[in-house]
């Protein structure tokens, strides 16, 4: 048990520079408390992975992080046998039998360790970071089940590994797919949607710590209103804080719309989510 | 509290969102861990467990509000007479200006005075909360004005401020719905109100008859749904079993075995994506069900070869150009309202004339490669069905399929003529909500003659 409160879990968060609003430092507590792993899941660029690296901060835990792609597998999730390694070896002891060399090849010295298998071998808590899981197919989600159940993984050469300690996880979707019911129910469920003004102020001024609040508060709900537009790609928190970057370098002091057009490239990403921007929000 | 969370999940599930005896088990741990007089934490906390869709946690905040809402204000009696309107005007300054301070403890003061003396109360009544809520928003008209702060900057500032106002109004529905289902709930007890409040999941509005309100919904609703069947539909593509026997390849591979035939060789599966032909009556309370049809065709258009789309009213024309990948959908139906030909002479659905100029202008879109879907509710208005000319068309295609947003009692009563085109199609199907609609163009995706579709429910 990390934390005694929820109240704990933000203070320590926004020590590393996370601000965590009550719904995120509500989950994290009880992530820990209940043992159970977190599934993030939002739009693109709200600090879901952010949140990752921000509870292996303020916890000083290591991260371990496992990037998932189409096509990821059990190789490069979970564990591998160094092949290459073993058929040197076996070249090397060339003459013994079979039954001599066999328990020699299968042990910890042949094996590659991935980051499932680190994160539960590992001799210190860690926070494993499971990113962008959504991506992953339907059958590999079902590897991470016994891993997100139990936290324990079963390498048939060397039995089943249980962790040592339950670390903290944390799965971040995009929600380009549904995922599975059974991966869903294991996990505590955190949306985590585009901040408030107030809170993105927050936010702006944490990482752009020259902003003025004046401006900061300006960027936010300038930003809150091109959200409400029908854009195909609603700026991120990640946008804004370019953008007021971007003010503070041209050394602009106020946002107005002449301003907000020439730098609009910064915040929109598609030229038509411009053309929309300019003609609903800007045009006089 | 162990007997309160099991009736909140019994109301859950009785709105349609699924929860897990695992998951309610794990709400009841959580709860063990949070300070259960901090309403905030108590909700983040069931949520988490059990909410794991976002679309349903409106359904779920009206829930909790039900039944984990902290008990009726003492002394805040409700106003049994209608009078007590002369306040309306004071209490919307004051509100206005805790809202502009942000000073919550005078705002939930305000708002318990404005409901006890504007909503009109009547103990017992069986009226919904929604009423209420009408009523006192209705009489508070004034704080919307008072929070516009008018100013004469540029678009961008007033946009800004409008957004402003927006969000305050929406604290305010929030503090007052509240406030309302509170004294309910202690008027009547929490089962009955929450069965008041129960709202249908955005997936489940009869299409037909949603409110603006609804409607709204399943806006958000839909982009999101059509975009997880397309990305559902490519993966299953993506998957799939092999094609038939290769005979040439088997018999090839064996002769490595000495010509014993131990391994079979296929085929790559040949999967040929169905062209879609949407033709679709956009008359008046057909529109929007024709637009949610053509967003979730468009959403999963990469999954056909081709799709060409045909707006009618009491004359077709082809819209196709006016929707792809290059275009907002939104932006591609307002073109379509604005430049398609789709009246002809009175604005009233005509089939007949449509079947008529379909056959003359477009006739060679219908190939046997074809799939045809038809949105419609088949009323004619009387006039000359033509069946014959859709017979046609609708034997030219791979498929025809008919589309019709009402109830299937209503079909074929007053000027529907369902029966009439039933008969030429390859099947017909009432699709009253998005999730009918999202299985059935799953299903058209994946048809092939050997599958006959399922039903939708």
């Amino acid at each position: 048990m990390i934390w005694d409160d929820a109240a704990g879990a933000a203070a320590d968060l926004q020590r590393v520079g996370y601000l965590a609003d009550d719904r995120i430092a509500q989950v994290v507590f009880l992530a820990d408390r209940l043992e159970k792993p977190i599934l993030a899941e939002g739009p693109a660029g709200v600090g879901k992975t952010s949140l990752a690296l921000a509870v292996a901060a303020a916890t000083e835990r290591k991260l371990v992080r496992l990037q998932c792609y189409e096509g990821l597998d059990e190789a490069k999730a979970l564990y591998e046998w160094n092949y290459h390694k073993q058929l040197l070896r076996l070249q090397s002891d060339e003459g013994k039998a079979w039954y001599e060399i066999e328990g020699d090849i299968f042990t910890e010295d042949f094996l590659l360790e991935r980051p499932l298998l680190e994160a539960i071998r590992a001799e210190e808590p860690v926070v494993l970071l499971i990113d962008e899981v959504d991506r992953v197919e339907m059958e590999t989600e079902a590897l991470l089940l016994e891993v997100l159940d139990a936290f324990q993984v079963t390498v048939p050469e060397l039995g089943t590994v249980v962790a040592r300690h339950r670390p903290v996880v944390i799965l971040t979707s995009n929600n380009t797919r549904e995922l599975s019911e059974a991966l869903k129910r294991r996990c505590l469920f955190l949306h985590i949607d585009y901040p408030s003004v107030e809170r993105e102020t927050r936010i702006l001024m944490e990482r752009v710590p020259e902003l003025s609040a004046v401006m900061a508060d300006k960027i936010a709900r300038t930003v809150r209103s091109i959200r409400e537009l029908a854009v195909r790609k609603a700026p991120s928190v990640s946008e804004s804080i370019d953008w007021a970057r971007t003010l503070l370098a041209l050394g602009v002091d106020d946002v107005d719309a002449k301003i907000t057009a020439d730098t609009l490239e910064v915040l929109l990403k598609y030229q038509s989510d411009i053309e929309l921007t300019q003609s609903e929000l800007l045009a006089t | 509290m162990i007997d309160t969370l099991a009736s909140f999940v019994s109301e859950l599930r009785a709105v349609g969102i699924p929860v897990s005896t695992a998951e309610a088990i794990d709400a009841a741990a959580a709860l063990q861990h949070v300070d259960v007089g901090k309403e905030a934490s108590v909700r983040e906390a069931l949520a988490a467990t059990m909410i794991k869709v976002p679309r349903y946690r409106r359904a779920f905040d009206t829930a909790f509000d039900v039944f984990f809402g902290v008990g009726a204000v003492e002394g805040a009696e409700w106003e049994t007479s209608a009078a007590g309107t002369e306040n309306a005007g004071e209490l919307a300054e004051g509100i206005a200006a805790a809202l502009h301070n942000d000073d919550i403890a005078a705002l939930r003061r305000l708002v318990g005075d404005a409901v006890s003396q504007l909503a009109g109360f009547q103990p017992g009544r069986p009226v919904g909360g929604r009423y209420y809520l009408y009523r006192v928003l209705q009489r508070l008209e004034g704080v919307e004005e008072l929070l516009e702060d008018p100013t004469d900057d540029d678009r961008l500032a007033r946009a800004i401020a409008a957004d402003d106002v927006a969000a305050l109004m929406e604290r305010l529905r929030m503090e007052l719905r509240r406030e309302i289902v509170r004294r309910l709930v202690a008027d009547r007890g929490p089962d009955p109100v929450a069965r008041t409040l129960r709202e249908a999941l955005a997936e489940d509005i009869d299409l037909m008859h949603a409110t603006r309100d609804e409607l709204d919904r399943i806006e958000s609703a839909i982009a999101p749904l059509a975009q997880k069947l397309a990305t559902r539909l490519a993966q299953r593509k993506r998957r799939g079993g092999h094609g038939r026997l290769d005979l040439r390849r088997t018999i090839r591979a064996s002769l490595a075995h000495g010509g014993a035939l131990v391994a079979p060789q296929f085929r790559a599966p040949r999967r040929t994506k169905p062209e879609i032909v949407l033709l679709c009556d956009v008359s008046g309370s057909m529109a929007t069900f024709a637009r949610f049809t053509m967003q979730f065709t468009y959403a999963v258009a990469s999954q056909f070869s081709r799709v060409r789309t045909f707006a009618f009213v009491d004359e077709i024309d082809d819209v196709t150009r006016f929707f792809g990948p290059d275009h907002g959908f939104a932006a591609g139906l307002a073109r379509m309202t604005r430049e398609a030909r789709l009246v002809g002479r009175d604005g009233h659905s005509d089939y007949g004339v449509v079947w008529q100029r379909f056959v003359e202008r477009h006739a060679d879109v219908v190939t046997p490669q074809t799939t045809l879907i038809v949105t419609g509710d088949a009323r004619n208005n009387y006039r000359d069905t033509r069946t014959d000319l859709f017979a046609d068309v609708a034997n030219r295609a791979r498929a025809a399929f008919w589309l019709n947003p009402e109830a299937r009692r209503f079909w074929d009563t007053g000027d529907s003529v369902m029966a009439l085109y039933a008969r030429e199609c390859t099947a017909v199907f009432e699709v009253r909500t998005l999730r009918q609609l999202e299985r059935f163009v799953e299903q058209v995706a994946l048809w092939t003659q050997k599958a006959p579709l399922r039903s939708l429910n």
